[in-house]
């Protein structure tokens, strides 16, 4: 269920917008953070919110690269696999992850810490090979920083 | 060291102050355009100044925004495109994070030549850190009425959104990018209607790239003339950023006068091949155009020199590949990048990258028959009939895989391996 503060601050939000529909990526990011994912749940409040059909939301939901529609970890780990980073050792650091985290591309580690996905081209070719943790990127990356970023979101995730 | 205009004030590490950019003679072309000078006469000086579009297209800014009918109903929108996800290119996000005031000027010079009042900053996700820099700066200039209605008491009104995609590479091509922005599918649509007549909430709308955009208070500021001059080549103007990744000593990037050598950008710009690395080729400007041969190494990096000698500048993302690199499996993993990243809209595009990615990935791995090669050569031409400039943009590796390094293909086919895998 969508907390009462949530539902108002998003219906006020759209209200204030001129076409509520083009808050539609806003919203269902909001409610991802807020679910963990954009669950059928999710989903259907995002519809009933911009004045949608569900049938509608899940045309975008599954379009875009950053709404997950399965349940992730707490980390998703965007492994970026684009030329420049496949040239400066792309391989080796998703080998490594994999590795490290018991888990293949596309899976979630079962203590729900860590999701692994391949993603395109990010932008960061200057920082190869490059990779997002939550959207925030870590480049250009070795095995032995690698490592200790894993380290510290352990940490952090106490 | 040649002249810095859009990095005058970048910094290692961190972005120019609201301050900092006035005080290098910001927001003046602004106060001067408002003062000064009617939309025309703004709109005839991006002509004069030959500012090509800096997205890929090189299409003339001052043409585009002529298209704006005198009559046009308003509102009238002007969007720039930070949705950069060519491969291999990061100057928009680079730009950004140099000097976001630049931008926003930029931004408010074109709205007045199209007679615009709404601004929108359209911005992929993975650029998270440039979008909050852009929402607190727009803010600040807000504050110093830049933005907003009546801005510096000149009766004119525009104000700027920062708005957030979900990430896909289709959201650049500027007919899906409305529709992202209007909350639909973002497929392309083929014009008529253009943009520029019917295009955000069917209101007139012009696209203008990052790079582009920035170029406009310094054509204000310094006169056409003097931006043409910038270039080292008669065909161009301005300089151009240029993106440089790969088998180099120093990627990054580098604002370098339009029409400079290629031997040049790499030698002396980006420190030079790696240690061993000796050069095989180079991507010119992003993933969607074709390997530019060693043959082309002293050529004038500008959209003209490079159309005549059948190439794109494209972004001027670099991506420079070495001898050792495999250019079958570089073209593999480019064609991975198509095939995940079609929007799926239309069927030569949706069922032709994947097709294509299995015949190279098989040619890579030992596999491949000599019959695939003309296979590819025929489903690139069938691409060509795709929707959008998508996949004729990204068959453009694979051709010229198979016209310059066709060598390379054969010998894959040939030894049933890759030669450049050891085992």
């Amino acid at each position: 269920m969508l907390s009462e503060e949530l539902k108002a601050s998003l219906e006020k939000k759209i209200s204030l917008a001129e076409h509520p529909r083009e808050l539609v990526v806003d919203v269902m990011l909001e409610l991802q953070d807020h679910y963990g994912f954009l669950s059928d749940e999710a989903l259907e409040e995002a519809a009933v919110l911009l004045g949608m059909t569900p049938l509608e939301m899940e045309e975008l939901a599954t379009f875009y690269t950053f709404i997950f529609r399965e349940p992730v970890g707490k980390y998703v780990i965007h492994v970026c696999d684009s030329i420049i980073c496949w040239m400066d050792g792309y391989e080796s650091i998703r080998d490594h992850l994999s590795q490290k985290l018991g888990i293949k591309m596309g899976e979630t580690t079962s203590d729900g810490l860590f999701t692994l996905l391949p993603v395109c081209c990010i932008g960061y070719c200057d920082r190869s090979p490059a990779i997002l943790i939550n959207r925030e990127v870590y480049g250009p990356l070795t095995i032995e920083k690698l490592n200790e970023i894993l380290e510290a979101l352990r940490k952090e995730a106490g | 060291m040649y002249p810095q205009v859009l990095f005058q004030n970048r910094k290692p590490d961190r972005i120019a102050s609201l301050e900092e950019y006035r005080a290098s003679g910001g927001y003046a072309a602004l106060a001067d355009v408002l003062k000064n000078f009617s939309y025309k006469d703004v709109r005839t000086m991006m002509l004069d100044a030959m500012l090509l579009g800096r997205g890929g297209a090189a299409f003339p800014a001052g043409r585009k925004v002529m298209t704006v009918a005198d009559d046009a109903p308003y509102p009238r929108y002007i969007i720039c495109n930070a949705d950069e996800m060519e491969p291999g290119t990061f100057k928009d996000r680079v730009l950004i994070h140099a000097d976001p005031h630049m931008l926003i000027e930029g931004m408010i010079i074109e709205g007045y030549s199209a007679r615009a009042e709404k601004g929108v900053i359209f911005i992929r996700p993975e650029y998270e850190s440039a979008a909050r820099i852009l929402d607190r700066e727009i803010e600040k200039a807000r504050a110093e009425d830049y933005l907003g209605n009546n801005i510096l008491n000149s009766g004119y009104n525009f104000d700027i959104v920062v708005h957030r995609s979900g990430g896909r590479y289709i959201c650049g091509e500027v007919t899906a990018q409305m529709n992202a922005l209007q909350g639909k599918r973002p497929n392309p649509k083929q014009p008529p209607p253009y943009a520029t007549e019917k295009g955000l909430w069917g209101q007139p709308t012009v696209i203008q790239n990052v790079e582009t955009l920035v170029c406009i208070p310094h054509i204000i500021r310094n006169g056409p003339e003097w931006f043409r001059n910038l270039a080292l080549t008669e065909t161009s103007a301005g300089t151009k950023v240029f993106c440089v990744s790969g088998k180099i000593n120093r990627p990054g990037c580098y604002e370098l006068p339009m029409g400079i050598r290629l031997s040049e950008i790499i030698e002396t710009h980006a420190g030079g091949m790696r240690e061993g690395a000796q050069f095989k080729a180079c991507l010119p400007g992003g993933a969607s155009t074709a390997f530019l041969t060693a043959e082309f190494y002293d050529i004038e990096m500008d959209f003209e020199t490079l159309k005549k000698a059948g190439h794109r500048l494209g972004t001027g993302a670099i991506m420079v590949f070495d001898h050792k690199t495999c250019l079958v499996e570089a073209t593999l993993n480019l064609t991975e990048f198509f095939a995940r990243e079609s929007c799926g809209w239309c069927t030569p595009c949706r069922e032709g990258f994947p097709y294509m990615r299995d015949l190279l990935w098989r040619i890579e791995h030992g596999k491949g028959r000599e019959e695939f090669v003309s296979t590819l050569k025929q489903m690139c031409r069938h691409l060509w009939n795709s929707y959008c400039a998508f996949a004729p943009g990204g068959v453009a590796p694979i051709e010229s895989l198979l016209t310059y390094f066709k060598d390379e293909v054969y010998a894959h086919i040939r030894e049933k391996k890759c030669p450049f895998k050891s085992e």
